[in-house]
């Protein structure tokens, strides 16, 4: 492999990630699903990479693959210069320490008979990071760090709001000092006063903490303002991957431009103006996606050419990749 | 089946809890839930005098349980023979008090050992899954195929009676339904986030299912556990009435029911009074499990 190049700290190549149909008690492999088909891009160091596309459309199995809670089927994953697309479960825990993780519902991802502080303490106790009043002091200053009252500690899970507990979320994330967070859809399950809360703390966070992270979101706003990139996914696939100005100023992919059309604009003489591009139809199965661009059936501008080729994530100039035959 | 309530009782209460008040200590807030009803202090006054009698037996038993007596053979209550004689002229009374110690002995350690065994297989069933679970669950199949009192028959046939068969052949049967459930509820459990989140942060398999799987899982199961330590001082009953449960000098609540149903008309106590202590013991147990269950409940938390 080439020398590491110290700007990447993931790099993603051709993955897919199939989850096999069986059916009978012989197991009988009838069909893929195929969440993630054939997709390559990079995080680099310190940036923000945004994830965005509709349910389903694979955006949550990246980052699980990256995480390495699933094994991909093909393709390879890079972090820090190592490649841990194939690494044993049990040489995966030096990895697992530098990767966190906050996942979508605050409700959910708390284990609702620990504390609080066992929750943001266990993966210290993990790793043996710390014991005894180190665990305590670093616990505490963990719950600073995310704007929470080290006293509640003692409390459980149920006893905090969505925003509380997604704080707790976010600093259990960052117990043993990680670089790369995978963020998926941290805001999605919050109100949307608390959501600018937790996106305004891991911007802090980010800068005070030099972190990395994927951002896993379905709101395009959102994502605009806290990612540097953003790809754009579209039934496993990558459709248009660039800086998020760029994204928004210029949107190539038609299915980008689609998205973008959807969002309203807080001035109403403008939103007047506002031309809606509706989808027709329904996101086909990933079981059985459609040939060559995947998403030709709905594609306002598809030709015939469209249904015959996978069309290639391609450069077009200034890191804007897009997969489109007709840009 | 309880996670889905779980998800969707919590945003409710939790926008509740929200400004709550400093917590107040855990361990007062169990025991007033528990204490706050009576029919749990009912089960669990009824558990503490049994637990109590079992201990001081000796102190509480008006006379020695294996002393036999033919001239005072089959006396009806009296101030001497509080609850009459049996059919050697042993006092009915100080035979029920020792037989809490037999009957408690076997209960708990029938019902601990399945319950461990038990819960460990159906953990491991569902945490690692694919070969194990099938190994695990077909295996606990087999056992739930094989009717229990057959099952239980043979082992304590073959053991030859006596206190440590009895509670072996008794903890044996309990192994497959513990299982069963433990597996089931873990499943449930897996489905959330916070197990993904234990992976994700590397967290060993007994970890896993020691801190996360089993505390979520187990409350369910609690009532189970208790209504367990009531049906095997029945099993034992049955056992000791075939003549291979616990050995006839040792006075066994079941085994004082059998020998009592002989003389049910003209001394009915014999067979009543052991059969009471039974309801008792069973009926505490399961009030004591249920208020435990409601009192541990984290969902309760701050609202009561």
């Amino acid at each position: 492999m080439n020398a590491p190049d110290n700007d990447l700290m993931v790099e993603v190549k051709n993955l897919k990630m199939y989850f096999p149909i069986t059916r009978g008690i012989l197991r009988r492999k009838v069909a893929d699903v195929k969440a993630i088909d054939d997709i390559s891009f990079e995080i680099k160091t310190h940036e923000t990479l945004g994830l965005v596309g509709e349910s389903g459309c694979g955006k949550t199995t990246t980052g699980r693959c990256i995480l390495r809670l699933y094994r991909p089927t093909s393709g390879t994953i890079t972090f820090n210069g190592k490649e841990i697309t194939n690494v044993r479960e049990s040489k995966l825990k030096p990895l697992r320490s530098n990767m966190g993780a906050i996942f979508q519902d605050p409700f959910g991802s708390l284990n609702p008979r620990q504390t609080a502080g066992t929750i943001v303490g266990t993966p210290l106790i993990v790793h043996d990071m710390a014991t005894g009043s180190e665990l305590n002091d670093r616990v505490a200053e963990l719950f600073n760090l995310v704007g929470l009252d080290p006293g509640m500690k003692d409390r459980v899970p149920h006893e905090f709001s969505g925003g509380q507990r997604q704080r707790i979320g976010v600093a259990r994330a960052l117990a043993c000092r990680p670089s790369l967070v995978i963020c998926d859809e941290p805001i999605s399950a919050l109100d949307v006063s608390i959501q600018a809360q937790i996106i305004n703390l891991l911007e802090e966070l980010q800068e005070q903490l030099g972190l990395t992270y994927l951002f896993i979101a379905h709101d395009l706003a959102v994502v605009q303002h806290i990612s540097d990139r953003v790809a754009v996914m579209y039934l496993g696939r990558i459709v248009e991957l660039t800086t998020s100005e760029e994204l928004y100023e210029n949107p190539l992919h038609p299915y980008t431009q689609a998205l973008l059309s959807s969002i309203p604009i807080p001035d109403p003489k403008t939103e007047k103006t506002r031309t809606r591009i509706i989808l027709k139809g329904e996101v086909p199965s990933p079981v059985n996606p459609p040939p060559g661009c995947h998403f030709h059936p709905r594609c306002h501008m598809a030709v015939e050419e469209c249904s015959r080729e996978r069309p290639p994530l391609r450069d077009i100039g200034n890191g804007h990749f897009v997969a489109c035959i007709r840009i | 089946m309880s996670d889905n309530t779980e998800t969707g009782t919590t945003p409710a209460d939790a926008t509740g809890a929200a400004g709550a008040p400093p917590k107040a200590n855990e361990f007062k807030r169990v025991v007033r839930v528990f204490f706050g009803r009576t029919l749990y202090v009912i089960g669990f006054v009824i558990v503490v005098i049994l637990i109590l009698t079992a201990i001081f037996a000796p102190f509480i038993a008006t006379h020695d349980p294996y002393e036999t007596n033919l001239r005072e053979k089959l006396e009806q209550p009296s101030s001497r023979h509080w609850l009459g004689t049996d059919s050697v002229g042993r006092d009915t009374y100080s035979r029920i008090i020792y037989g809490t110690q037999v009957s408690l002995l076997i209960g708990f350690s029938a019902v601990f050992a399945s319950a461990v065994v038990g819960m460990l297989m159906g953990l491991a069933a569902a945490h690692f899954g694919g070969i194990v679970f099938a190994l695990i669950m077909r295996f606990a199949d087999a056992l739930m195929a094989l009717p229990g009192i057959i099952l239980v028959l043979l082992i304590a046939g073959l053991g030859g009676g006596g206190i440590p068969v009895v509670i072996f052949a008794l903890g044996f049967g309990g192994i497959a339904p513990q299982c069963r459930m433990m597996c089931g509820l873990a499943l449930s459990v897996k489905q959330n986030d916070y197990v993904l989140a234990g992976r994700a942060m590397g967290m060993s398999n007994w970890r896993m299912m020691l801190t996360q799987i089993f505390p979520n899982a187990f409350p369910p199961l609690m009532v189970g556990i208790t209504m367990g330590i009531g049906g095997v001082v029945l099993g034992e009953a049955g056992l000791s009435f075939l003549g291979i449960g616990v050995m006839p000098p040792v006075p066994s609540w079941g085994g004082m029911v059998n020998d009592g149903q002989r003389y049910l008309l003209h001394n009915p106590m014999l067979s009543l009074a052991p059969g009471v202590a039974i309801m008792l013991l069973v009926f505490g147990f399961n009030m004591m499990g249920d208020g435990i269950r409601d009192a541990v409940d984290p969902k309760l938390r701050g609202v009561i």
